[in-house]
């Protein structure tokens, strides 16, 4: 018999990373006809256990202290010690997309003897491989993986997969002891940026501002226009890499995957780069001086204009219609 | 304190998506009138190694590539960034190899290295590539090695001991001490966009020693980096249509336009509720 395992931070809960991620693990484990497994690196609170205990079939608690804040080699190590301990016998080892996840994605498929992949928007088994889905030069391909060696490591594009359905039965949980050394690159601090608002990635609304803009000046505009309508705000790699904006603005390949049901690109020309982390918004709006900027491709509705004739007007109607 | 970049040289990413195409053999993009390019991440990483020797002051920079002969021209421009030296890893008819394989022989050379000019103090990657892009190589890397390593590091500077780092995550920024040798994958920041080589430094860039070795020097066979350390293949690659149909705006004014705009906008926001 084969298993899944879903790694799950603690600190993060049961978010809809974790969700998606153990959807996703419940249906690779049903297509091998085995059991899934919830893997916690670090303390959990009780409600986030239930959660996952109500989807998976065991849960493993690695809840030792120091993992509280995660520090990567810990993490790693203690991914390692709960698969081990979860029996070792697995085709696959899911993990979302958060920063920490990332990092140990690889590192972990080193250990395991077994291959990794990256940002997987859809993954199945084909035979005893499984196949991995993800896009391919910078967004303007698509590219299906076979993953030879086993288990199969894969941080996924997890918000996109549906969340996993409760079980009949919750699953039996386990504390797990772990012994972990003490990390050879230590996080000594956090300098957490307060989030306004929703994370970038849950905004219903997005108005995003590109190098087209000239500054940084015109983001406070751009600002005005968002509260207008009550958007989160965004912006493309070059505005991010001249300073303007802080770069967890960023949206984009190498940025945040937004999925909204909105999402207004301002001085954007539409790269694929960028277009790979907005493409999953329902609807898209653009506003750029270029009627054959890439992004007019890629929208719904536009206005070929210039940004600072358009932005006022548009958020005093904006405002008016608000009411 | 040695530091060493690896470098990778990948097809433009810039090229436009009407220009780009697969070749369906190959499973992989048809170079067309595309140029060759050192990877983004990579030059983010030989900015922040420059900046971080011009803290340090007594810091050498070793620049590494695996690739075909034409990524010479990717070290050269290292080098003219005023990167101290360079080697390459020569690969021929062997596309794609994935990040294990990579990770493989770019530890080998790095080792090599190291014998003939002792250790590297931080070995720097790119976050990600812009071709394939997985991101895996760093973390192969590092476990080849085993050296610990940090992700999405914006910046190196000499710290109590060792090196501080500051890095990017979803949360913002995290600050952490390491001690030598490490690996970090570097992402971008305003603060780490790479240089433009001066014209003098372009000349001198040919006076600076470059080293290559191949895969016989390092103690590694072709065939054994093809299938024994490969992890995956490419199964199916495609150009997806995901092109839309864009309503712009009309009327005689740039009221009457805007006016077409906010109503659009404001009929999605308010279906939202
Ligand atoms: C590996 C890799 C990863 C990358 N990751 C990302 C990523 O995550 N996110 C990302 O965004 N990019 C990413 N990029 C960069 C990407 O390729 C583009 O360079 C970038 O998105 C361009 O940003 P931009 O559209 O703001 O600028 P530009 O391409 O310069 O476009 C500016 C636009 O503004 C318009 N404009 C100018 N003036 C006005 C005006 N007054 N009013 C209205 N419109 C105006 C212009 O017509 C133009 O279309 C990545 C690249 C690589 C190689
Ligand atoms: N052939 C190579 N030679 C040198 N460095 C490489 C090579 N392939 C990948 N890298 C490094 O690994 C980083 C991430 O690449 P990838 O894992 O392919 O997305 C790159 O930015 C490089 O720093």
């Amino acid at each position: 018999m084969a298993n899944v395992a879903v790694c799950v931070l603690g600190s993060f809960g049961y978010d809809r990373a974790a969700q998606g991620a153990a959807g996703a693990g419940r249906a690779l484990a049903e297509s091998v006809g085995g059991e899934l497994h919830a893997l916690v690196i670090g303390p959990a609170d009780d409600g986030a256990v239930a959660s996952l205990s109500a989807v998976a079939d065991r849960v493993l608690l690695g809840g030792n202290e120091e993992l509280r804040d995660v520090q990567p080699e810990q993490a790693l190590q203690a991914a390692e010690q709960l698969l081990e301990a979860g029996g070792g016998d697995y085709v696959a080892v899911l993990l979302g997309n958060d920063t920490y996840s990332q990092e140990i994605a690889p590192r972990l498929a080193h250990r395991l003897g077994g291959s990794s992949m990256a940002d997987a928007a859809a993954i199945r088994m084909d035979g005893d491989h499984l196949l991995a889905q993800r896009t391919a030069y910078g967004g303007k391909a698509i590219s299906i993986y076979r993953l030879k060696k086993q288990p199969s490591v894969v941080w996924l594009r997890a918000r996109g997969f549906e969340p996993a359905p409760e079980q009949a039965s919750a699953g039996e949980v386990t504390s797990v002891d772990l012994a972990l050394d003490a990390p050879r690159i230590r996080i000594t601090g956090r300098e957490v940026t307060e989030q306004e608002g929703v994370r970038l990635e849950d905004a219903p609304v997005i108005v995003s501002g590109g190098r087209g803009l000239g500054g940084p000046e015109p983001f406070q505009e751009l600002k005005k226009l968002a509260d207008a309508i009550g958007a989160e705000q965004g912006a493309s790699r070059a505005a991010c890499d001249a300073g303007w904006v802080p770069p967890n603005w960023q949206v984009g390949q190498t940025g945040k995957k937004v999925a909204p049901e909105l999402y207004i690109a301002i001085a954007i020309s539409g790269a694929s780069q960028h277009l790979l982390g907005m493409g999953d918004s329902k609807v898209v709006a653009a506003i750029n001086t270029d009627a054959d900027a890439p992004i007019f491709k890629h929208c719904s509705f536009g206005i070929v204009e210039d940004y600072k004739q358009v932005v006022p007007l548009l958020t005093e109607k904006l405002e008016a219609m608000a009411g | 304190m040695r530091v060493l970049v690896c470098l990778k040289q990948i097809l433009d990413p810039d090229v436009p998506a009407r220009d780009f195409e697969i070749d369906p053999a190959a499973k992989a993009a048809k170079r067309g009138g595309a140029n060759l390019v050192t990877n983004i991440f990579c030059e983010n990483a030989i900015e922040t190694a420059l900046q971080f020797r011009e803290a340090a002051s007594d810091a050498k920079i070793t620049a590494l590539c695996y690739g075909e002969s034409t990524a010479e021209d990717c070290l050269r421009k290292a080098m003219a960034m005023t990167v101290d030296e360079a080697c390459l890893v020569q690969r021929d008819g062997n596309p794609n190899p994935d990040a294990a394989a990579v990770g493989r022989v770019l530890a080998a050379a790095i080792r090599r290295l190291e014998q003939d000019g002792g250790p590297f103090d931080a070995v720097l990657v790119g976050r990600e590539s812009g071709d394939w892009g997985t991101g895996q190589t760093g973390g192969a890397l590092a476990e080849e090695l085993g050296r610990p390593l940090l992700g999405f590091v914006e910046s190196l500077a000499p710290g109590n001991g060792g090196v501080t780092l500051r890095r990017q995550t979803d949360v913002g920024i995290e600050v952490a001490e390491a001690e030598p040798p490490f690996v970090v994958t570097i992402t971008n920041n305003e603060d780490n966009v790479p240089r433009i080589p001066k014209t003098r430094d372009v000349m001198m860039s040919y006076r600076k020693p470059l080293r290559k070795l191949n895969l016989a020097d390092l103690g590694l066979d072709d065939e054994e980096i093809r299938n024994g350390a490969s992890s995956f293949e490419v199964e199916e690659i495609f150009v997806p249509s995901d092109e839309v149909e864009c309503v712009l705006a009309e009327g005689d004014t740039l009221d009457e336009r805007v006016d077409q705009l906010a109503r659009k906008i404001h009929e999605v926001v308010a279906s939202i509720g």
